[in-house]
């Protein structure tokens, strides 16, 4: 081999193992890090992971806020119009965050209450964010909702 | 390092991964298509409206039920003065009102009808008729995931069509008035 | 002015790119003189179209024609004028004409400015600019037209959305696009030079004044984005590795790798391929940019509506363009074998590392936007990667690149001069670890601070030990060209970015408080007395205005009104009250009513944070002041030159490394 080629070859040698590690870093990275989205009724089912991250999706309920007093803690209820959970949120609520509009939470169960560590409204004009949609849209089949009977699982 | 012959095929690897990656494009944008939340299918398709009995928003007193409006198909739009989508809908609703050629039923949702009165008052009435469901307990039976919600009703009372978030000219235009044209070939 | 007088010269405008791609390359082709000497006046045609339909869109924002869709849509009645006129690219049409303005604006450009390039190349390029033109005026014409009416048309609009109703906006697309687009021009230089085989480095030249320019447009839209979302989202923040932020910063970071490829080849007729490679990349980053955040794929805090027609026709385009470039790539690009020769310690090492990291960088934030859409072709469920991916990997990449960025300039090309290295390293070191001792004595504690005081150091101190180097050693008059300035500058800012960013994150206290009026909280030195609430009308809107006195050592420093405001539509609005300044910001934003007159509020102190808007806007000075140098000025170029000519060195070669 001639120095000329040699070089090269060590060059890119190096290079590829520089990418190498950098993709099975980014790799391992994205496996920790990323987090699902589950609906209230998912929740209920128990797909969602215990004591871990994700993010909660659903309809804020009506008539569900409560603040507590002195604080800036709020409680509300996330629903998908089959299954409700209740929702610690500690902190200053987004702008767009009120009843009947969908909302997407990310924290982790706490016995029975979803605690919360960002809410987000969504500020563009669309009305609802698709993963809402479709969380929703996947519980309603699983629950395999008779035509007439929409409500049933609204508790 | 053979060079003349390995240079060719190194210089497609962009081109590979390029379109390895335009693959999963395709495959979200068409998985995307088929989930997005205006498409999401509504189990009540093709089936009878719920039985309805609801007060009307100019007088609380009187009460329209679906068999009231049977006979003419018709379009019930989902709103409610707190909907902030709504606001975005409403301009498209007013141009469009005496374009649907059918009436458009407005079904006030979870609302007092004092707000929805003001709110009618501000941006302007496009509804021949509201009809005002405070409980939001009928809604559910509709199946309203939120407002805006718009559904066409059909003359004998059958959901035809649901489209879930606001109505926009392009909507219309796709989607709704091929519905509408439907029924009244249907009609005649 | 009739709305549909700007539908026909939309349609004018795409007969004309069509012409503006096809006459100037088939010219090109058979060294068609006439067929050539179309090319300036085609697409000065177009952009003369596609300026009066801008113009025209605008006429109709500004006198309420609301029987236009899009401005009953995006305007109302009590809109204030100025934002009358930004709303024209305050929604999905809009922002589309605004693209094609910009694509004539560099067009036109280029014929101006680049008429004294090879007849046949400027040809190819300008067709090539025009077959981009082409697509997207076809995409905005089949399925995005802003002129489509409403009739009867409504009397008021639904108004611009309120979150858009901020200076930050009508500054933040516009530049926004100069730098994607921008990016066009170098793509159109690279085409062109594929097709017409012309594979020396001489395009590689006459394309660098263009790609620094469009880097230093996308730095300031960037930066003009972040500084946004800080004033605007209401939390603090300024950057949040959203989708549609990562859709900038992709092209960003092609673009200064772009950036630097270039130079190695214009100097040293190296990595030709990569160069090449390079400039395709940088424009469909900008393009794939353009499609996430059109096509609706994947949500985020900016998406605009979904709409799968549009997301099609960008996939094809998108496809097209891209797929076709890299298939001309793959079959006409230059051998690797090529250039002069380099040691393993040499200026054109460092700058390859630069690179790796850069696009390796890229990648990675490429992954993490796109996964949550893999993992939805495999229906594995709705993912979202967040900021602690981002993150620590972008760190981590990074390190090397910060590493050893002050060695690039004082290394000589082919192979460095360990000597100087050894000197600016004790130097560098040194004065690293000077600031971190200062910094500690100033009271910066933990080893995030410390960090950040160093690492920016470390980078700013290189600069200046270059600076002094060269002004030392090169003749008067000759010390700074330009294209050297604008590394300096952009190099600094580097640094500057750095202490503001580290330090923002590791000295920054965000309190969300419960407030009653009268009662105080204490942030640092700093007390926030808060004094209520009181209403406020606006022109479109209702707002709830607090006052917050600000006190340190019960010395008055500032009273802050942050606001809540709730618009005509019913749209809610936060606005961020904030006292600025350079070592730190007093941030105070109104959160809800909690009763009995009490508020929450967030109230924020923010050490450093216009360090980061700093150094990217030094970055931004770097990339223009790149434009400026002699030596992209161009001469006459005969068509019949093959050697890239060489200037006669200016320095002694003992200097060369002082080159930028």
């Amino acid at each position: 081999m001639n120095p000329v080629r040699k070089r090269r070859l060590i060059v890119t040698l190096l290079i590829l193992g520089a990418v190498a590690i950098a993709a099975s870093l980014s790799v391992f990275a994205l496996q920790r890090n990323m987090t699902y989205l589950y609906s209230p009724s998912e929740v209920e089912a128990g797909k969602a992971p215990a004591g871990h991250p994700f993010r909660l999706g659903g309809i804020v309920l009506e008539g569900s806020i409560h603040r507590v007093p002195g604080t800036l803690t709020t409680d509300f209820v996330i629903t998908d119009r089959f299954d409700n959970i209740p929702v610690r949120y500690t902190g200053i609520l987004p702008d767009l965050f009120r009843v009947g509009q969908s909302t997407i939470t990310t924290g982790k169960m706490v016995g029975g209450t979803f605690v919360a560590t960002q809410v987000l409204a969504k500020h563009d004009s669309t009305y609802m964010p698709p993963q809402v949609a479709q969380a929703i849209a996947r519980a309603r089949a699983e629950h395999r909702i008779p035509p007439q009977a929409g409500h049933g699982g609204a508790r | 390092m053979n060079e003349v012959a390995r240079k060719p095929v190194a210089r497609f690897v962009p081109l590979i991964v390029f379109a390895a990656l335009l693959v999963f494009f395709v495959v979200g944008l068409a998985w995307n298509q088929d989930h997005n939340a205006s498409f999401v299918p509504s189990p009540l398709i093709g089936k009878p409206a719920p039985a309805f009995r609801l007060p009307r928003l100019a007088h609380p007193a009187q009460f329209v039920s679906k068999a009231d409006l049977l006979g003419k198909p018709y379009l019930l739009n989902v709103f409610a003065s707190w909907c902030f989508a709504c606001g975005d809908e409403h301009p498209t609703l007013m141009a469009y009102r005496d374009k649907f050629g059918i009436a458009l039923i407005g079904y006030d949702y979870k609302d007092t009808p004092q707000a929805a009165r003001d709110w009618l008052q501000r941006h302007g009435d496009p509804y021949r008729e509201v009809i005002t469901d405070q409980s939001g307990d009928t809604a559910i039976d509709f199946g309203v995931y939120g407002a805006p919600e718009t559904y066409l009703i059909d003359a004998k009372g059958i959901i035809r069509y649901k489209h879930i978030g606001p109505l926009t000219p392009d909507v219309i235009a796709k989607r709704l008035e091929p519905k509408i044209r439907e029924l009244e070939r249907e009609g005649t | 002015m009739s709305p549909e007088l700007g539908q026909v010269a939309l349609i004018l405008a795409l007969l004309l790119s069509g012409l503006q791609c096809l006459l100037p390359i088939i010219g090109a082709w058979r060294g068609s003189k006439p067929l050539m000497a179309t090319a300036s006046t085609l697409a000065i045609g177009q952009f003369t179209f596609v300026a009066m339909a801008f113009g025209i869109l605008m006429w109709a924002f500004a006198t309420n024609d609301f029987s236009v869709a899009y401005v009953a849509q995006n305007s109302n009645l009590s809109l204030p004028l100025f934002y009358k006129l930004a709303a024209v690219w305050g929604a999905h049409e809009g922002s589309l004409l605004l693209w094609m303005l910009i694509l004539n604006l560099w067009t036109v450009a280029l014929v101006a400015f680049g008429n004294r390039l090879p007849e046949a190349f400027f040809s190819r390029v300008i067709g090539v600019l025009g077959f981009v033109s082409f697509g997207f005026l076809l995409y905005m014409i089949t399925t995005s037209n802003p002129f489509g009416r409403m009739l009867p048309a409504p009397g008021n609009g639904a108004d611009l959305n309120p979150v858009l109703q901020d200076p930050g906006l009508t500054f933040h697309p516009p530049t926004l696009y100069m730098g994607y687009v921008g990016f066009s021009v170098a793509f159109a230089f690279a085409i062109a030079a594929l097709l017409g085989g012309e594979l020396k480095s001489t395009w590689v030249r006459w394309a660098r004044p263009w790609t620094n320019a469009a880097w230093g447009f996308l730095t300031l839209g960037i930066v003009a984005g972040s500084a946004w979302a800080y004033y605007e989202l209401g939390w603090g923040g300024w950057w949040f590795w959203d989708p549609v932020e990562n859709a900038s910063f992709m092209p960003w970071l092609i673009g200064a790798a772009l950036i630097h490829a270039q130079a190695i080849t214009d100097k040293r007729d190296g990595l030709r391929a990569w160069t090449l490679l390079l400039s395709i990349f940088g424009f469909a980053f900008s393009l794939l940019g353009t499609f996430l955040v059109r096509s609706g794929l994947l949500t985020s805090v900016h998406a605009f509506a979904f709409s799968p027609a549009r997301g099609v026709f960008i996939l094809v385009y998108l496809a097209v363009v891209v797929g076709g470039s890299l298939l001309l790539y793959a079959l006409r690009a230059p051998k690797v074998t090529g250039g002069k020769s380099f040691a393993l310690a040499s200026r054109e090492t460092l700058m390859v590392l630069g690179n790796l990291m850069l696009t390796v960088a890229c990648a990675m934030v490429m992954l993490g936007t796109l996964y949550p859409l893999v993992g939805e072709a495999l229906n594995i469920g709705r993912i979202s990667v967040g900021p602690p991916y981002f993150g620590p990997l972008f760190m981590l990449l990074m390190t090397p690149l910060v590493l050893a960025l002050p060695f690039g300039p004082l290394s000589r090309w082919g192979k460095a001069d360990l000597t100087v290295w050894k000197r600016a390293l004790a130097r560098i070191v040194a004065m690293a670890v000077a600031a971190g001792i200062v910094g500690f004595l100033f009271g910066a504690r933990g080893w995030h601070q410390l960090l950040g005081v160093t690492a920016a150091t470390w980078v700013m101190a290189g600069v200046l030990f270059f600076a002094i180097k060269r002004w030392r050693e090169a003749p008067r008059g000759k010390r700074y060209p330009f294209e050297m300035l604008g590394m300096m500058l952009a190099h600094f800012g580097i640094g500057v970015f750095i202490a503001g960013a580290i330090l923002t994150r590791s000295m920054s206290v965000e309190q969300d408080v419960s407030m009653k009026p009268g009662s105080s909280v204490g942030i640092g030195p700093y007390a926030f007395r808060f004094e209520g609430v009181r209403e406020l009308p606006g022109p479109n809107y209702r707002a709830e205005q607090g006052t917050m006195v600000i006190t340190r050592d019960g010395a008055p420093v500032a009273t802050l009104h942050p606001q809540k405001r709730t618009y005509t539509g019913g749209q809610v609005q936060t606005e961020a009250a904030i006292q600025a300044g350079v070592f730190r910001d007093l941030y105070v934003s109104l959160g809800d009513p909690l009763g009995d007159d009490a508020w929450s509020l967030r109230v924020y102190d923010k050490p450093f944070v216009r360090w980061i808007w700093g150094g990217g806007v030094l970055m931004m000075l770097g990339g223009f002041a790149v434009v400026l140098d002699k030596r992209f000025r161009l001469k006459r170029v005969e068509e019949t030159e093959t050697i890239r000519p060489h200037p006669a060195p200016a320095t002694p070669r003992k200097l060369a490394e002082g080159e930028a």
